[in-house]
């Protein structure tokens, strides 16, 4: 069942077209993120499916309820749907419990036992209850917020890139409370964030948005490992593209001849090599690359080398364990089969020949 | 809210228009007659020498006490802050009163010029004193480093820094000076001011009387003008973030008892004698007879025209508030500048053009509360509207979306989110309104319904009949009413500056 669906909607703020025609389907009870690079229309998206306004073309329903069309929008009060700021925005007048009551009728508000309910539901501790929002942390303010959200038993609950203000440490933990607060009231969920791993970890349907389009949607390790374009594979993460020329279902690149995932495409490609599909040994077959730099992380490390004998700049991510010496030569192999792309230059959007490495 | 904002700002505008147009279809010949004559002469000279003695006086002491409180090692410093400001609560007719009834003698420029000093210098004290707490001591350290001695680090880093401030400050006195009336009147002092009020009392001289307030008008924008070059391209700010250290404090030594002494005296003159006199008086006057019914009259009148007024200018002042917090741009910031005007207008200028007006399109307004009301709003909107703007910030759009989501109504909403949070905001701006009026003279005179009697007026009519043991009671109310809008004012002063 479908608890969301938003067709051919567009949105214009005077002369600059911010949405062309989106199509999504957020199924029910999962948790559906919006990724994207600031600026690229997602907040605007969250913004219309929660009717605080109105797109200019488009449809959007509401499991049964079409809430918006042909200009008819219904209210947001009365679309049912949980609404979690930035920040929270918890009200600053009324204590935690008054927040998170209040949406309830005055009857709820009364009894305290929805109050208590889903303080345990987002794993917040119920002395917080008679405390001020600005004695919280954070990450204790979002979780009220979405307690506050969660409250009215909401159809759909939207989550407005909820943990970018909390620091690393809270808002791994923050994420996981949420996501298991949301299962647990059986919620369906969008989140809006262009924080790639927050997306990949916390969802079950990744919708990725570039300049007002959603580009792909699919499961998250679809999306890691089936990138649709070469731009969508450099956003998800670290990527290696290196030019190359497939014949028969074989590359041909700078790391050697690799096998290609994508049988359909042949001739001058770009093919993608994630950095942990690379493994580094001091002796064996393979090209040979100089280690130029380091980045040890403890649990992982990222080794940042040159490939002979062009020159070109590539990543492998490794285990701590066994790091060569920066200034060392090794041999690079590749762990497993390879996305190929059609070469850019068909299309004019790069220069052939340059291997490009992002860092995300 | 756009409209209703631009229709806000035409309102205060309206008596700066009306003067632009009075002066723009008068004839030359009659400019001429009515301007260039000894008596402008005489007040332009009046109204200059004041100006300049004062605010530098001003400047002068508000530097210097800022100086002794905030960077030296001065004792009793939390006492001396709230003396060097209290005298903001007493209305500079008050304070003149004060002074005249004890010593006929002050009189003339000498004694105007301390009197209105005494009463306007907390205008230079307090921005100087926010500026010097927020000075970051390293730039002082640094100069020290480069080799300056403490007086060229006092004049090449530290003064230059203040210039904002001191500006600012100055500009308050500047244009307190040239709207004041009641203490100058008192003191037999004729400024535009006094003139224009003397003029238009004594020959209801119509053409005389809007003739010379253009004058005014215009020396008010030549104080503007001045004060915005001289704070152009003084644009401090600290690189980087969070808060300065406190800056190290000079020792006095012997200097502290001739410094003592001195922050004594100046508490003494400013407050001593004023309070002293009012005391005095209340006893002398309660053995006499007691007014205790007109006085009842007085207050009750004052109050309810105060409230009425706060109540409107805050109704007025939420769109131009609004516009400035929610849809800031260009016209937000015109109409918000707009507002302020009603600051710099003299409040003589602005009930001469109301009456004006109102004789000529509604004569059915003139002298009604109304129009007093419209008056009171045009002077004092500024007030309100720091008060609701600090209000609109408590309540962000996104807590209106997040009240929507949770399935209120846009009136629900406004109910139990956006009220709650912004009513105290507009609490202080209505409280500082409402003192504002209750101590304005010259509108309430010429304006006020006839046989309307406020406190202002009330201790007008009585201290300008020598009747001072009468006057009294109204200026020991004044004086109480207006301690509590002191405290607000400067607490937002202080804040406002030391940012």
């Amino acid at each position: 069942m479908t608890a969301l669906t938003v067709q051919g909607v567009t949105k214009s703020f005077g002369t600059t077209r911010v949405l062309h025609g989106v199509d999504l389907d957020a199924p029910a009870r999962g948790l559906t993120a919006i990724l994207g690079p600031s600026g690229c229309g997602k907040t605007t998206l969250l913004r219309l499916i929660a009717g605080f306004a109105d797109p200019d073309t488009g449809t959007i329903t509401l499991g049964e309820q079409t809430v918006f069309a042909g200009g008819r929008s219904v209210p947001p009060q009365r679309r049912r749907i949980g609404y979690v700021p930035q920040e929270g925005a918890l009200f600053p007048h009324q204590s935690v419990a008054a927040n998170i009551a209040f949406g309830l009728s005055r009857r709820e508000r009364r009894s305290g036992h929805r109050l208590r309910e889903l303080l345990d539901l987002v794993g917040l501790d119920r002395e917080i209850a008679g405390r001020n929002p600005h004695e919280l942390s954070g990450g204790q303010q979002q979780r009220v917020a979405l307690a506050r959200a969660l409250a009215p038993e909401p159809d759909l609950v939207l989550l407005d890139e909820p943990f970018s203000a909390l620091d690393a440490r809270r808002r791994d933990d923050t994420r996981r409370a949420v996501a298991a607060a949301l299962r647990a009231a059986g919620a369906t969920a969008v989140l809006v964030t262009h924080d790639q791993a927050e997306a990949l970890s916390m969802a079950d349907q990744v919708a990725i948005m570039r300049d007002g389009r959603l580009v792909q949607i699919d499961r998250p390790a679809t999306v890691y490992r089936q990138p649709r374009d070469a731009g969508i594979a450099r956003f998800l993460g670290e990527a290696v593209l290196l030019p190359a020329d497939v014949i028969d279902g074989k590359a041909r690149c700078a790391l050697g001849t690799l096998v290609v995932r994508t049988p359909s495409v042949t001739g001058p490609a770009e093919v993608l090599v994630r950095p942990e599909q690379l493994r580094l040994r001091h002796d064996g077959d393979g090209p040979t690359a100089t280690v130029r730099e380091i980045s040890y992380y403890g649990h992982d490390a990222a080794v940042r080398l040159t490939l002979h004998p062009d020159g070109l700049p590539i990543t492998a991510r490794l285990s701590g364990t066994e790091l060569p010496e920066p200034g060392s030569e090794v041999r690079v192999t590749v762990t497993s089969d390879v996305l190929a792309y059609p070469t850019p230059d068909t299309r004019g959007s790069r220069p052939p020949g340059e291997a490009l490495v992002r860092h995300q | 809210m756009p409209v209703l904002g631009v229709l806000v700002a035409l309102l205060v505008l309206l008596p700066l228009g009306f003067v632009a147009s009075y002066v723009a279809t008068s004839s030359w010949a009659e400019i001429r007659q009515l301007v260039l004559r000894p008596r402008t002469a005489e007040l332009l000279w009046n109204t200059s020498r004041l100006i300049a003695g004062c605010v530098l006086a001003c400047a002068v002491l508000g530097t210097a006490t800022a100086w002794l409180v905030e960077r030296t090692t001065v004792p009793w410093r939390g006492l001396w802050r709230v003396l060097l400001v209290a005298p903001l609560a007493i209305p500079a007719f008050v304070n003149s009163y004060g002074w005249v009834s004890l010593l006929p003698g002050a009189s003339g420029y000498g004694g105007a010029l301390l009197i209105v000093t005494l009463s306007y210098f907390p205008l230079v004290y307090l921005p100087v004193g926010a500026a010097l707490r927020g000075l970051d001591p390293a730039l002082e350290e640094s100069a020290f480093t480069l080799g300056r001695g403490p007086l060229r680090v006092f004049w090449g880093v530290v003064l230059p820094q203040l210039r904002p401030a001191l500006a600012g400050g100055c500009l308050l006195v500047g244009l307190h000076l040239l709207a004041e009336f009641g203490a100058l009147q008192m003191l037999r002092f004729p400024t535009f001011t006094v003139a224009i009020y003397e003029q238009y009392q004594s020959s209801f001289n119509g053409p005389a009387a809007n003739m010379l307030s253009a004058v005014l008008l215009a020396y008010c924008l030549l104080l503007l003008l001045a004060e915005l070059r001289l704070r152009r391209r003084a644009r401090y700010a600290r690189v980087g973030s969070g808060a300065a250290r406190p800056a190290p404090r000079v020792r006095l030594g012997a200097l502290t008892l001739p410094a003592v002494a001195g922050l004594a005296l100046l508490a003494a003159l400013s407050l001593g004698v004023p309070l002293g006199s009012l005391v005095y008086w209340l006893a002398k006057g309660t053995t006499s007879h007691v007014a205790f019914g007109p006085l009842g009259v007085a207050a009750a009148t004052s109050l309810g025209l105060g409230a009425t007024a706060a109540l409107v200018t805050v109704a007025l002042a939420l769109p131009v508030a609004w516009l400035d917090v929610r849809r800031p741009g260009r016209l937000a910031t015109l109409i918000e500048r707009s507002t302020y005007f009603g600051n710099a207008l003299p409040g003589i200028v602005v009930a001469l053009a109301l009456v004006t007006i109102s004789i000529r399109v509604v004569p059915a307004l003139y002298q009604t509360v109304p129009l007093l009301t419209a008056a009171y709003a045009i002077l004092f909107l500024p007030r309100a509207v720091v008060g609701v703007r600090a209000a609109l910030a408590q309540a962000p759009p996104v807590l209106d979306d997040v009240a929507r989501s949770l399935g209120l109504s846009a009136m629900a909403g406004l109910r139990r989110v956006t009220i709650p949070l912004t009513a105290p905001g507009l609490g202080v701006g209505a409280a500082l309104v409402f003192i504002a009026v209750v101590t304005e003279l010259t509108a309430t005179l010429l304006l006020a319904p006839t046989g309307t009697q406020t406190l202002a007026t009330r201790f007008w009519a009585s201290s300008d009949g020598l009747a001072y043991g009468e006057a009294a009671p109204y200026a020991a109310v004044m004086v109480l009413l207006s301690t509590p809008a002191t405290y607000l004012l400067t607490r937002d002063m202080r804040r406002a500056s030391s940012g």
